[in-house]
This record gives structure tokens, sequence and C-alpha cells, in this order.
């Protein structure tokens, strides 16, 4: 089982089991993430903005032209932000830490 | 002075759920008002993706968002909803057997039945998170421009990278003393030859591309604005003096007022039984993507079939002691209100 850690806005660490295949987005919500993520997934708004942990930055996989559009959209941004509805669960994640930015 | 409009079901929302809903609420001879922040039906569908064919909507294969909505407005035609835009749902509250509902525009409605279908809340401006950005509202920062020439003269930060704030940039460049445009990147997701227009007067000195910045803080006196402070990823930070911000980061949605009504809400949806979508408040009802429930679909599939059980519960609400003859539409046709 893939685990992945959650760090909420109030800084309250979170650490959940994956399903490899899922995307963390999905895994988020099914663990009640504070976390919008209004258009289910179908890259049409930034609200599943999450800042990856640096050192798992490059594990996080390719942000597609799309996503780097929505991204414009979000606010504080970091050089690690990723819509965490574009990352797929796997082996390669496995103990990834992600920050989630305050709902506004 | 305003006038209280009277209904038997107010519906929050114009998407295609809320729409629908006055269908469900028709079939069974209920009368609808709906509210819907944005100043066009449709919701997501309008908002989001206007132009993406759905493909799951059945017997309507690979059919346009708008034309979705389109449809559904001839379908609630018969009912006659009397549909308020423009407007948010600020408060609801219960006297005696009834719902008070007040909008933002001061509009107030009765009802004796509430069908909430309001998405992921109300549309509005995505604003940067900026602890004083509220301060300098209606004066020195807009989230929309109404008259280009309020801004002769005056000294323009334009943040944001896409169609709005490149189109302002070009409109602007003309009239305004200075014009900055703030963005994370070098790319902006507009028309090409709008970028290249941009471009150019910036290398022609008549706007300053400020790149890759991000907002940071605004500083100022009142509601008068003076510094839009802007950072790089690494830190670098400068200060642009400015009269105006025109923030263009697009649309967000907000629960804003339903927050305070007393509903069971976690994350932004409201807990319902799925046999009713009842609320744990009595008279008021949740469905479509703002209704959860153990193994929710957020699809609009199924928030079709949550207008219909949130209808016929409704109805023993706002026919107390009157039988429910279920019928098919076949056989009763569309009633007429």
């Amino acid at each position: 089982m893939t685990t992945l850690t959650f760090i909420k806005p109030d800084g309250e660490k979170t650490t959940v089991e994956a399903t490899n295949g899922a995307t963390v987005m999905e895994v988020a919500k099914e663990n009640d993430m504070p976390m919008l993520a209004a258009c289910g997934g179908s890259l049409a708004c930034a609200t599943c903005h999450v800042i990856v942990d640096e050192a798992w930055y490059e594990k996080s996989g390719e942000v597609c032209e799309a996503e780097e559009d929505l991204l414009d959209t979000a606010h504080g941004l970091t050089n690690t932000s990723r819509l965490c509805c574009q990352m797929k669960v796997s082996d390669d994640v496995d103990g990834m830490v992600m920050t989630l930015p305050p709902m506004g | 002075m305003s006038e209280v409009h009277t209904t038997d079901v107010a519906i929050i929302g114009a998407g295609p759920i809320g729409l629908f809903s006055v269908f469900q609420c028709g079939m069974l001879k209920m009368s609808c008002h709906v509210i819907d922040a944005l100043p066009a039906t449709g919701g997501q569908c309008t908002a989001l993706y206007p132009e993406k064919p759905l493909f799951d909507i059945p017997a309507a294969p690979g059919i346009n968002a708008v034309d979705l909505i389109e449809r559904l407005e001839k379908q609630i035609e018969p009912f006659k909803p009397v549909i308020h835009l423009n407007q948010q749902v600020t408060e609801l509250e219960k006297i005696d057997e009834h719902w008070y509902l007040s909008t933002s525009s001061g509009l107030k409605i009765q009802a004796k039945a509430v069908i909430i279908a309001a998405g992921t809340g109300a549309f509005g401006p995505n604003k940067p998170p900026l602890d004083s950005i509220e301060q300098f509202e209606g004066n020195s920062v807009h989230y929309m421009v109404q008259k280009r020439e309020d801004f002769r003269g005056q000294r323009i930060v334009i943040a944001g990278g896409g169609d709005s704030a490149v189109d302002w940039a070009l409109s602007l460049a003309d009239v305004a003393a200075e014009v900055y445009v703030i963005h994370r990147r070098d790319r902006f997701r507009a028309i090409p030859e709008s970028v290249a227009q941009m471009k150019a007067l910036a290398d022609e000195g008549k706007i300053e591309l400020v790149i890759p910045y991000q907002l940071a803080s605004l500083e100022g006196e009142g509601d008068k604005l003076k510094t839009v402070v802007v950072k790089t990823l690494d830190g670098d930070e400068r200060r642009i003096e400015a009269d105006h911000l025109l923030s263009f980061f697009g649309l967000a949605t907000k629960l804003g007022p339903i927050n305070d009504w007393g509903l069971d809400i976690l994350n932004g949806v409201i807990k319902v039984e799925p046999s009713t979508c009842a609320t744990n408040i009595e008279g008021i009802f949740a469905v479509g993507d703002i209704a959860d429930y153990p193994h929710k679909l957020k699809l609009i599939l199924s928030g079709f079939s949550e207008a219909a059980q949130a209808a016929h519960a409704a109805y023993l609400i706002v026919n107390p002691g009157q039988a429910l003859n279920f019928e098919h539409s076949t056989t009763s046709g569309v009633p007429t209100l």
C-alpha cells in the first residue's frame, strides 16, 4: 500500500493509505482533506492546488500545458505547486508529502 | 419598497440541476423562483466549460454544455419559473411556516420549501488572498472594468495571464499613464495576436511586463492604493507605485452565506438523506454537486435524479395533508401552472 502525507493549512499532518492508480485529489477527498476540487478533476479549475514537498516534486510527474494554464489562476504559487487531480498514486510517490493551501 | 415574492419552492442555483428541479416541481404543480449569482443561467456549464461536449447525458450524446442548458430552459418553460440572476441569497430564515430568502440585490422571496442546487457555491471573482485587498475594493482594486475612461492618466497594475489581462493591457495602454502587467511566467493564455501586440507595446516602452512575479501585498491609505508589492518565487521583491490594481484571475466559487444556515456541511458539501435529498433542516433540500451522501457521484445525471427525489419529498411539505399521486409524464402530460 502506498502512503501519502497531507499537511493541512493549520499545520496538522495526516498520513493516509492510497490505492495505486487513483489520483491524489481522489485520495484527498476520500480522506476529507480541506480541499474544494470544484471541477472534479476535469482540468477546469485550480481548487485542488497543493504544494509538493521539494524532495518529491521531480517524482510527481510531468506538468502539462493545460495544468500550467490553470495554475495561473491559483494563488500562493511555489516552484513545486501542482494540481493534485493531475498526479497519479504509484509506488514512485510512496511517502510523498504535500501541503494544502488555505481553501480561500 | 421591496415587495415579497411568494412561491411554493425557492431554488438556489440556476445550473442544470437547479433548472431541472423546476421541472420536477412543476410536474407536481409546485411553482418555483430560482436565484443565481451569475448573470446567466447554467452555473458551471456556462461559466467554466460552455463549449465542451458532455457525453454522459442520457439520449443526448456529445451535447455542448450551453446547448444542454438551452434545452433545460425550454423544458421548464411551461412552468413559468421566475429566475432572478446576478444576485446571491444572503439570508434564509424561517418565520412561522414559511421560509424567507433575501438576496444581495434586496429581493425577498417567501417559500414553503427550499431546494439548494448551488454546486460548489456562488461564482464571483477569484480574489488573490491578500490581507488588505477588501479595503481597496470599490476604489482602487477592480475585478472587472466598466469604463476605460475611468483610468485615463492613472497608473495601472494588471495582474493575471489570461484574455482579460491581455485585452485590458492593450486597451489601457493608450489612456493610462503607466500600465504594468504582473504575471508568473512568460506564457499568456490569450489569443496569440493579442499577446504579440502586448509584447510589441512592451518593446516600445508603452507598458511594462513584470515577469515572473506574483502579487505579494498592497499598501495604501483608506481605499486609496499607493503601492503594489510583487515577488518572484525566489523572493526578489519589487515595489510598484500605482493608483489601481486590475485583478484578473477568473472566477471562483464560495459557499458564503450557506455556511451560516445551520446545515450539516463538511468541506463545502451538504449532508443529505439520499432517498429524499432532505438536509438536517426540515423543509430545506440539497441536490446536485452540493449534496453529499455515501458513494455520491458528482454527475449531472445523479443531480437530475436527486431533483426528482427532492421534489417529491418537498411536495409533502408544500401540500401538507394532500395525497401525492405518483404519475408518469406519459399519463399526466405537462401540467400547466
